[in-house]
C-alpha cells in the first residue's frame, strides 16, 4: 500500500463506537452547575473497535523497533527488551493504588527495596532513590542535592563544570538546579583529566559532571586523580550513568571516587524505551549525601518494609507518588535473570561487539579520537563524499537502524555506533557489509545516498517546512 | 542594498545608518553558516541595549544563534514581516531580511565596525582557520 | 545466558579480529584494583520459570485487591478496553527509541500527533506536547513557563492543589529566583478563597496556578479566577489531576485559561503503583515556542506526502544546552501513545459515558450520605468524581480502618498531607463502582 494510512479523525463517523461499557445503575442527576458542564467534545472521534485496531496495526507497520532490527543508536543502549518483563509489568497483582495502605503492597515496596540494595551493589554508592522518571530528571535530582549538601556547608557555590562532550541534558539540569555551566574543552583524547580540569578548578566549582565511559565511548581513565582534585577543592563530582552498560560488573563508580551518579533503567537495565519513554533515572548518592536523598524512601524494617515521607534535610519530592514503578520492576526481573553471575557478561560481550565493530570499519571511515574503545565507538564523516546524514538515510533502505548522528558535538560528523550485547555476530557482519555497500555506493554514486532513503514509508520529511509553519494539531477542514 | 555601504561586525551583523539611527541585519555569510532560517525572535521595541548585548535570536531547524547588538541604543523597530516569513533573512539578508532598527547612544561606537574591505578580509581569515 | 546470543567459538573469532588475547584485555583503562567487584550480594541468575515464581512470589506478598477501592487523589481506577492493552504491547509502538528517523518512525510520530491533537479538543487549547513525566512535574513545568515567559518572579498556588504537587513545585524551583505564595481556600466553599487572591495578586505575579477539580473535589470557577490573573497580567494555570473530568466539565480553554496541565493516567495506564503515568501540558498558541518537552509537527517528505517529524526542536536541551526551556529528555512517548488508544476505541461516545457514570456515581453518594449520622458531605455540589466527607466523631483514619476490616478501601485521610485535616477522607469514585459498591460502602460507614 502506497498511502500512510489516515489520521483516527478522519476515519471518524457519527454514530461509531468502539467499546462496550457498563450503563449506569444510578440515578441521572449531575450535581453539577450546568455552567460548569461541557456540552460537546467538538470533532472527536468516533470509531468502531476494528478500526481502531487496523488503525494501530497499520501504525505499527511503519515504525522501526528493537524488535524488528539492529539498532545502533550510540548513547541509547538499544539492547533487546525481555519479553517475560512485559508480563510482570502488567500483571494485575502489582497494580496497587499508591495511597494503598503499606501492609497491602509489601511485594512492590520489596520490589522497589530490591533494586536499590542491588544498584548499591553494582556501583559501589551509599544508597539510591528510584523516584527520577528519567535520566536528565535523575541529572536534576543529582544537583538539587550537591546544591543542598554544599549549602549546609556553609556555600551553595556558583558553578558546574561540563565537558564539551556532554549531553545537552547535562548543562540543562544544572541550570534548572541554579548553577552556572562552564563547558571544558577535553583533550585531544577527548578525555578530562588534570590538565583540562585545573585551570577551572575555582573556589566556586560545585561539582564536576562527568559522564563515564564519555560520549565518545572512553573510558576516564584519570577519573580518580580528577575525583581527588575536586574532592581537595571542596567539589562534588557527578557521573552521568547513561553509559554504565560498559562498567557493569567490571568496576563500581563508587570505587572511583565518584559522589552522585544517576543511571538509566531504559537503557542499562533493559526496560523498553517506548518510543521516547516512559524511562527512569534512579540516581546513587556516597555516603555524605545521603541525608538529601528525595522522599518518599522505601525502607525495610523488620521482616516487611516500609515508607518514609518527610525528611527536613531532604530535597523534597520530586515526582508524584513513588517513581516509575512498573519501569522498576522490568530493570527488577532484568537483574534477577541475569544475577550475578551473567551481569559481568554484559559489559563484556558490549564491549566486544563494540571493539568488533570498530576494528571492521576503521579501514573504511575515519576515527577522530583513538583512544581504547568501551561499548561504543565514533567515527567522522571526513574524507567521505557524502555527510554523515546521507550514509544514515541510506542505511535505512537496508532496513537497518542509523547509529546516533551529530552527536557528540566535538566530532566532525559524528556516527556513533554502539551495538550492544544483545547482537551476535552474524548480526554484526551483516551491518558490516551493509556499511561497505553504503561506502562503496557513496564513492561511485553520491547522489543516490543523497536522495535516501527510498525504501521507507516516506521519503526524507520537510523539517524545515515543519518548524516554519507549525501545523501540531489536526484541525477539520484543514488536512494536508 | 549595496553591501558596500554598510559596516559590519565581527558577529556578522550588519550595520546601516538611518538618519540617526541604524538598521541591523545578518550577512549574507551569517544566513549561509545557519542555513534554512525557521524563526526569528524579534527585539521589543523600546529595549535597551548595551552594545554586545544579544537582541534578537535567530534560529535554523538544529541551531540557534544570538544577534548581537552592534552598538549601544534603544529598539526603535522589529521587521514584522519575519514573524510569518523568517525565510526572507536567507533569501534578502541585507534587504528585506533586516531584523530591527535602533537608536545609537555614541556615534563613536560606530567607527569601531568594519567596512566591507575589513570584513571581507575577515571572513578569509575565519575561512583559513 | 538467554539474552546474550555470541557463542564461546563466536568470542574468540573476534577477539582474534581484534587481537586480543581476553576480553578483559579491552578493560585495562579502567584503573586497576578496582576492577571486577565481587557483587556477592547479587542474586543468582534465575531461569525463566524461577523468574515467573519470584514475581508471582512477589504479587502474593501484596493483598490490596481483594479490596473494594475508593482510592483516588491522583491516581484513579477506569476501566481500560481490552484494545489499548493489545495494541499498545506490540513490539513495533514498546521497542523503538524517541522517533530521531522520521522515515522509520511514522508510526510513533501519527500515533503522538493524534494524541496532541486529542489533548487539544479535551483542553480547549491550542497546542498540547507529546508528554511530561506526571502531573506534579507538568505543574511544575508550568511555573517555570510562565515565569519565563513573563519575566515576573512571583507564582500563586492554590491552597487547594495537591500537596504532592505542590511539593514537586517546591522543590523545582528551591534555588530559583521564583516567590511561591500559597492562596488560602475558602472553607465554605472549598474553592479558592477570592479575596485573599486579591490581595495576594499584584504586577509582579507570573501566574496563578489552580487545580480544578481540587484537591477536595471541588470543581473551581475557572472564568472567575483566569479574570482575576489576566487583570493583573498574570497568566492563569489551570492544573487538572484527573483527566477524566476534562469529558464532564467545560473545557479549561474555555474557561480562558492560558494553560492547563495534569496528569492523564486516567487515558488507559493501570495504576501500576504509582507509575509511569503521563503528565500533559495545553497551552494558547503564544506560549508555544515556549512550552517544555517534544512536539510532534505535520510536513512533507520529497513526494509531497503528508507525514510528521519531531518539530522546534530548539526549544530544546539537546540544541539550547542550559538555555532550554527544560532538561527533560526522554518524555513518557509510550504512555501518551496509550492515552491515544483508549481515547479513539472510547470515542466521544464512551468517553463522554464514562466520565458522566464517575460523575453519576459520586453524586449518588453524596446525596446518600447527605444528612446522615456518622458523616457529613463537605461539599454537597460541584465536585466530579471525588466527595470529601467530615467524620462526625473520632477521625478520618479510623473510620478507613474499620472499613478495611470490611474489605473497603473508603478513600485517603487528608491527614496524611495535613496532620490539621484530621476528620476528612477524600473518597473516589469512577464508573468501575457500580450501585451495589456504593451501598455497600454506605452500609459499611453506617449511614
Amino acid at each position: 500500500m502506497n498511502t500512510l494510512p489516515k489520521l483516527i479523525f478522519e476515519l471518524s463517523r457519527e454514530g461509531k463506537i468502539g467499546v462496550g461499557l457498563n450503563e449506569a445503575d444510578v440515578p441521572d442527576e449531575p450535581a453539577v452547575d450546568p455552567a460548569l458542564r461541557r456540552r460537546d467534545i467538538p470533532d472527536f472521534p468516533q470509531v468502531s473497535e476494528v478500526e481502531v485496531v487496523r488503525h494501530y496495526m497499520a501504525l505499527a507497520k511503519l515504525n522501526y523497533s528493537v524488535d524488528a532490527g539492529f539498532y545502533p543508536l550510540g548513547s541509547c543502549t538499544m539492547k533487546y527488551n525481555p519479553k517475560i518483563n512485559e508480563k510482570f509489568a502488567a500483571a494485575e497483582e502489582l497494580q496497587a493504588h499508591p495511597y494503598a495502605p503499606h501492609d497491602l503492597v509489601q511485594g512492590n515496596l520489596e520490589i522497589m527495596a530490591r533494586l536499590e540494595e542491588w544498584l548499591m551493589e553494582l556501583t559501589g554508592l551509599a544508597g539510591f532513590t528510584l523516584a527520577p522518571a528519567a535520566g536528565a530528571h535523575g541529572e536534576f535530582t543529582a544537583m538539587l542535592m550537591v546544591r543542598k549538601h554544599l549549602q549546609e556547608k556553609g556555600d551553595p557555590r556558583k558553578v558546574v563544570l561540563i565537558p564539551d562532550s556532554a549531553h545537552g541534558t547535562n548543562p540543562a539540569s544544572a541550570h534548572f538546579a541554579g548553577y552556572d555551566v562552564k563547558e571544558i574543552a577535553s583533550s585531544a583524547q577527548g578525555t578530562i583529566g588534570l590538565a583540562e580540569l585545573r585551570p577551572h578548578l575555582t573556589p566556586d566549582v560545585a561539582a564536576l559532571m562527568m559522564t563515564n565511559p564519555n560520549t565518545l565511548g572512553i573510558f576516564e581513565s584519570d577519573i580518580m586523580a580528577v575525583a581527588d582534585a575536586l574532592h581537595a577543592n571542596g567539589s562534588l563530582l557527578y557521573m552521568d550513568g547513561a553509559n554504565l552498560n560498559a562498567l557493569l560488573g567490571a568496576v563500581r563508580p563508587g570505587d572511583l571516587g565518584v559522589d552522585v551518579m544517576h543511571i538509566n533503567l531504559h537503557k542499562t537495565f533493559a526496560t523498553p524505551h517506548g518510543g521516547g519513554g516512559p524511562g527512569s533515572g534512579p540516581v546513587g548518592v556516597a555516603e555524605r549525601l545521603l541525608p538529601y536523598l528525595p522522599v518518599p524512601r522505601v525502607r525495610r524494617r523488620g521482616e516487611g518494609f516500609d515508607v518514609v515521607y518527610d525528611d527536613p534535610r531532604s530535597i523534597g519530592r520530586v515526582k508524584n507518588f513513588y517513581g516509575q514503578f512498573l519501569v522498576i520492576v522490568r530493570a527488577l526481573a532484568y537483574l534477577m535473570a541475569l544475577g550475578r553471575e551473567n551481569v559481568g557478561r554484559v559489559a563484556e560481550d558490549a564491549v566486544l561487539n563494540a571493539n568488533y565493530l570498530r576494528k571492521r570499519l576503521e579501514g573504511l571511515l575515519d576515527l577522530p579520537y583513538q583512544g581504547p574503545s568501551l561499548h561504543e565507538v565514533v567515527f567522522s564523516d571526513s574524507g567521505l563524499p557524502v555527510k554523515t546524514l546521507d550514509i544514515a538515510k541510506r542505511l535505512l533502505d537496508y532496513g537497518i537502524h542509523p547509529f546516533t548522528i551529530y552527536f557528540p558535538l566535538i566530532v566532525h560528523g559524528a556516527m556513533m555506533i554502539e551495538p550492544t550485547e544483545s547482537e551476535s555476530k552474524e548480526t554484526l557482519d551483516e551491518f558490516i557489509a551493509v556499511m561497505e555497500t553504503v561506502l562503496r555506493e557513496a564513492r561511485e554514486d553520491p547522489e543516490l545516498l543523497r536522495q535516501a532513503p527510498t525504501r521507507t514509508p516516506v521519503r526524507r520529511l520537510d523539517e524545515t517546512l515543519a518548524a516554519r509553519k507549525p501545523v501540531l494539531r489536526w484541525r477539520k477542514g484543514e488536512s494536508l | 542594498m549595496a553591501k558596500e555601504n554598510l559596516l559590519y561586525s565581527k558577529d556578522h551583523e550588519w550595520v546601516r545608518r538611518e538618519g540617526d539611527a541604524v538598521v541591523i541585519g545578518v550577512t549574507d555569510y551569517a544566513q549561509h553558516e545557519l542555513g534554512d532560517i525557521v524563526f526569528v525572535d524579534l527585539p521589543a521595541v523600546g529595549k535597551e541595549l548595551k552594545k554586545g548585548d544579544p537582541a534578537a535570536n535567530i534560529e535554523s531547524v538544529k541551531a540557534v544563534s544570538d544577534v548581537y547588538s552592534p552598538v549601544s541604543g534603544k529598539v526603535t523597530e522589529a521587521n514584522a514581516s519575519l514573524g510569518g516569513s523568517p525565510e526572507l533573512v536567507n533569501q534578502d539578508p541585507l534587504g528585506e531580511g533586516w531584523i530591527f532598527k535602533m537608536s545609537v547612544e555614541q556615534a563613536a561606537e560606530l567607527d569601531e565596525l568594519m567596512d566591507l574591505q575589513k570584513y571581507e578580509e575577515y571572513l578569509k581569515g575565519i575561512a583559513g582557520e | 545466558m538467554r539474552y546474550l546470543p555470541l557463542t564461546d567459538a563466536e568470542r574468540e573469532e573476534m577477539k582474534q579480529v581484534i587481537g586480543i588475547a581476553d576480553v578483559r584485555d579491552l578493560f585495562t583503562c579502567i584503573p586497576s584494583g578496582q576492577c571486577r567487584p565481587p557483587l556477592g550480594k547479587l542474586p543468582k541468575a534465575l531461569s525463566e520459570p524461577e523468574l515467573t515464581a519470584a514475581f508471582r512470589a512477589f504479587g502474593r506478598r501484596n493483598s490490596f485487591s481483594g479490596y473494594l477501592s475508593f482510592l483516588g487523589a491522583g491516581a484513579y481506577a477506569h476501566f481500560i478496553p481490552e484494545v489499548v492493552s493489545y495494541l499498545s504491547a506490540k513490539g513495533e509502538f514498546l521497542t523503538p527509541y524517541t522517533p530521531y528517523q522520521p522515515e522509520v518512525s511514522q508510526g510513533s510520530l501519527q500515533a503522538i500527533f493524534e494524541y496532541q491533537t486529542l489533548m487539544t479538543m479535551l483542553t480547549g487549547l491550542d497546542v498540547a506536547n507529546a508528554s511530561l513525566y506526571d502531573g506534579a512535574t507538568a505543574a511544575a513545568e508550568a511555573v517555570l513557563l510562565a515565569t519565563r515567559r513573563s519575566g515576573r518572579r512571583r507564582v500563586l498556588l492554590a491552597g487547594s492543589l495537591h500537596p504532592e504537587y505542590a511539593a514537586v513545585i517546591r522543590t523545582y524551583v528551591q534555588n530559583l529566583p521564583i516567590e511561591l505564595v500559597t492562596v488560602a481556600v475558602d472553607e465554605a466553599s472549598g474553592r479558592v478563597d477570592a479575596a485573599d487572591l486579591g490581595a495576594k495578586l499584584d504586577d509582579a505575579t507570573a501566574a496563578v496556578l489552580f487545580q480544578s477539580p481540587n484537591f477536595l473535589g471541588v470543581v473551581e470557577d475557572g472564568p472567575a479566577l483566569a479574570a482575576a490573573a489576566h487583570e493583573r497580567k498574570a497568566f492563569a494555570v489551570q492544573v487538572v489531576a484527573e483527566a477524566m473530568s476534562l469529558a464532564f466539565l467545560a473545557a479549561p480553554g474555555d474557561a480562558g485559561v492560558d494553560m492547563a496541565v495534569g496528569e492523564a493516567q486516567s487515558f488507559g495506564l493501570t495504576l501500576g503503583f504509582g507509575g509511569p503515568y503521563l503528565g500533559f501540558m495545553a497551552v494558547r498558541e503564544e506560549f508555544m515556542r515556549q512550552l517544555p518537552g517534544r512536539l510532534v509537527g505535520q510536513t512533507r517528505d520529497l513526494d509531497g506526502k503528508r507525514g510528521y517529524v519531531l518539530t522546534l526542536s530548539t526549544r530544546e536541551q539537546h540544541i539550547k544546552r542550559e538555555k532550554a526551556t527544560s532538561n527533560i529528555c526522554s518524555n513518557e512517548a509510550w504512555c501518551a501513545l496509550r492515552a491515544g488508544m483508549y481515547l479513539a476505541v472510547m470515542g466521544r461516545t464512551g468517553l463522554t459515558r464514562a466520565a458522566r457514570a464517575c460523575h453519576l456515581n459520586a453524586a449518588y453518594f453524596a446525596r446518600a450520605a447527605t444528612g446522615t449520622k456518622r458523616i457529613r458531605v463537605v461539599y454537597e455540589r460541584n465536585f466530579f468524581n471525588e466527595v470529601l466527607v467530615a467524620v462526625k466523631k473520632g477521625s478520618a483514619s479510623e473510620l478507613a480502618a474499620a472499613l478495611r476490616k470490611k474489605g473497603i478501601l473508603a478513600g485517603v485521610p487528608l491527614a496524611w498531607f495535613d496532620a490539621g485535616q484530621k476528620d476528612r477522607l477524600l473518597i473516589a469514585f469512577s464508573e468501575v463502582h457500580d450501585r451495589a459498591a456504593i451501598d455497600r460502602l454506605l452500609a459499611a460507614i453506617g449511614v
